[in-house]
């Protein structure tokens, strides 16, 4: 479950003021605001790296509001990926695998499988210079799903894709929720992406979060409609 | 009645942009023309006779080694403080942090003399004394017992890391219990040293082979170096810090980094060309400096003369031959530097 509730932040001129919002476990939850609504920012809170000024933050049942980054257990797939320079797909598939001092074999073994998972085998050589935007996104996703996550985040990953490549990240992100069972939180400020992937949709206005009722609204609901 | 139609403007004729460019063009010719003119100059002055017979000089011998030994020290001295401040002013939000950087340019902005001076008048009082009676007359000591024990012990892990490290596994020593044996093998080996009369023997050869003063010795020359080169080497490393994506360190501490962990597993592979324009910057420094080292360790032969104090020694004797053959060895090391930077280094207009 990923659970915020009464969240303050402030960043600059903007602050989200009293978010509340769940996604239960094994859910596929997709968060939609408009651009410069704070999605990004929530994500941040929810990641560890960005301060609140109150409210809590639940990750599967446990409360992580006062835990580092790295005691959070959550793989993050930011917008602009941030992929390692220095590494190579192949490390950047162990990177979170090495942290926690996984034997060799282990490793080995989990980075095959995750390759295969994001059809990734022909790129682990690779340095992210010169990947696509599709490949690079799914060294992105495979570096944070290594450690086998209980929670997903990822911030706009549809986005700067092409039309082809946007279909086959569908396809990938279904496979991944089928096989991992991780509870997803998905940003976007597109409605298509909810409608075809969310089980829960929130929508992100004003600084606040609400529900969205029914699932297949976003595309037809006018209040919603996003620029 | 028909309404006339507003006139419709012409179209506007535009001049040549040629003589705007030309003039451009010349004005700024003239100072690439000064660089040319200037190091033709110095070729043309000297003869590859010249230039041996500088070399052949024992003097100048010193000097060279004097300079590229000095000059190779006070370089790691700047990255020791360089990368870690740099780090601390591009990713911290600290109140006050203005006055820092501040500070840091100082050094880069006050004439050299003066730099010298400050340096002079900081030995002369009483810290300062304190300091170089240490280093004068109790050198051996303060290495035999308390630099090598302090070395060993991180050292010794270190070790043991690398090894580790090459055979693949994960270093079986967590953070938690190193510290603690770090200083458990530094306070055996202070032990070892009394309890064997090892220390005996290693602190009158450290003191003999160590013991100095600083103003007016060698170590005041890297002293001077280093308080210029070190200020270029922070804003070479702050402006490298600042171009690398904060994110990638971030996604790396949801993956389970410390925030140590992530600087050294991704952000210091990925300063690499700041490190190198950063050492290769302090280093060119330190071998031009020139006014700080004349007042704070004066211009004694074969003892504290580097390159720059030899040109200045050998113009004032009217030796001019031998000034310009020196001179042209570090314009050829400028040069070296110009291309490494260049070639491998930041592309940024801004750690100048």
């Amino acid at each position: 479950m990923i659970a915020v509730s009464n969240l303050l932040v402030a960043q600059g001129n903007f602050s989200l003021r009293d978010v509340s919002f769940t996604v239960p476990t094994g859910q596929y939850g997709v968060l939609m605001g408009r651009t410069g609504s704070g999605k990004t920012t929530l994500l941040e809170v929810i990641c560890g790296l960005r301060r609140v000024l109150s409210g809590r933050v639940q990750l599967l049942d446990r409360d992580v509001t006062a835990l580092k980054p790295a005691e959070r257990g959550v793989g993050y797939v930011p917008q602009d990926r941030a992929l390692f320079a220095t590494m190579t797909v192949r490390e950047h598939l162990a990177f979170a695998l090495e942290v926690r001092r996984w034997s060799r074999s282990a490793i080995r073994e989990r980075v095959a499988e995750l390759a295969q998972l994001l059809g990734i085998d022909e790129l682990l050589h690779r340095y992210p210079v010169g990947l696509s935007g599709g490949e690079a996104q799914r060294v992105a996703l495979g570096r944070a799903l290594a450690m086998r996550p209980g929670v997903l985040l990822l911030d706009e990953p549809l986005s700067a894709l092409d039309e082809g490549t946007r279909e086959e990240m569908f396809d990938l992100l279904r496979a991944v929720r089928k096989q991992t069972e991780v509870t997803v939180l998905h940003i976007t400020h597109s409605p298509s992406e909810a409608q075809r992937l969310a089980d829960r949709v929130y929508l992100l206005r004003q600084g606040r979060v609400e529900e969205v009722a029914d699932v297949q609204a976003p595309a037809t609901d006018t209040r919603i409609q996003l620029p | 009645m028909s309404v006339a139609a507003p006139p419709q403007t012409p179209p506007r004729r535009v001049g040549s942009d040629v003589p705007f460019l030309l003039g451009l063009s010349l004005l700024g010719c003239t100072y690439l023309l000064l660089i040319i003119l200037m190091l033709a100059a110095d070729l043309s002055f000297t003869t590859p006779g010249h230039l041996w017979q500088a070399l052949a000089s024992r003097e100048i011998q010193y000097a060279v080694k004097l300079s590229l030994v000095s000059c190779s020290i006070t370089t790691i001295l700047s990255l020791w403080v360089g990368v870690p401040l740099g780090y601390l002013l591009s990713r911290q939000q600290v109140p006050g942090k203005w006055l820092v950087e501040a500070i840091i340019d100082i050094p880069i902005v006050l004439p050299p003399l003066v730099v010298g001076l400050s340096l002079l008048i900081l030995f002369m009082t009483p810290p300062g004394r304190a300091l170089e009676n240490v280093t004068r007359s109790h050198m051996g000591f303060v290495l035999a017992f308390i630099v090598l024990p302090l070395a060993l012990g991180p050292g010794l892990l270190l070790a043991i890391k690398i090894v580790f490290a090459a055979l693949g596994e994960a270093f079986p020593i967590s953070g938690a219990i190193a510290w603690p044996m770090a200083i458990g093998i530094g306070v055996v080996t202070v032990f070892l040293l009394a309890a064997t009369g090892l220390g005996g023997i290693l602190e009158p050869w450290c003191q003999r082979h160590f013991g100095t003063s600083i103003t007016y010795a060698i170590p005041s020359v890297i002293l001077a170096q280093f308080s210029v080169s070190c200020a270029f080497a922070v804003r070479t490393m702050r402006v490298t810090f600042d171009q690398i994506n904060p994110r990638a360190e971030q996604v790396a501490l949801t993956l389970g980094c410390s925030r140590s962990q992530a600087f050294w597993m991704v952000v210091l592979p990925e300063a690499k060309r700041g490190l190198l324009t950063a050492a290769t910057l302090a280093w060119a420094r330190a071998l031009g400096e020139f006014g700080p080292i004349l007042v704070f360790s004066g211009a004694t032969r074969m003892k504290t003369e580097v390159l720059s104090t030899t040109v200045f020694l050998e113009l004032s004797i009217g030796n001019i031959e031998a000034a310009v053959a020196v001179s042209l060895i570090m314009v050829l090391a400028a040069l070296v530097v110009l291309v490494i930077v260049r070639l491998f280094g930041v592309r940024d207009a801004r750690v100048l």
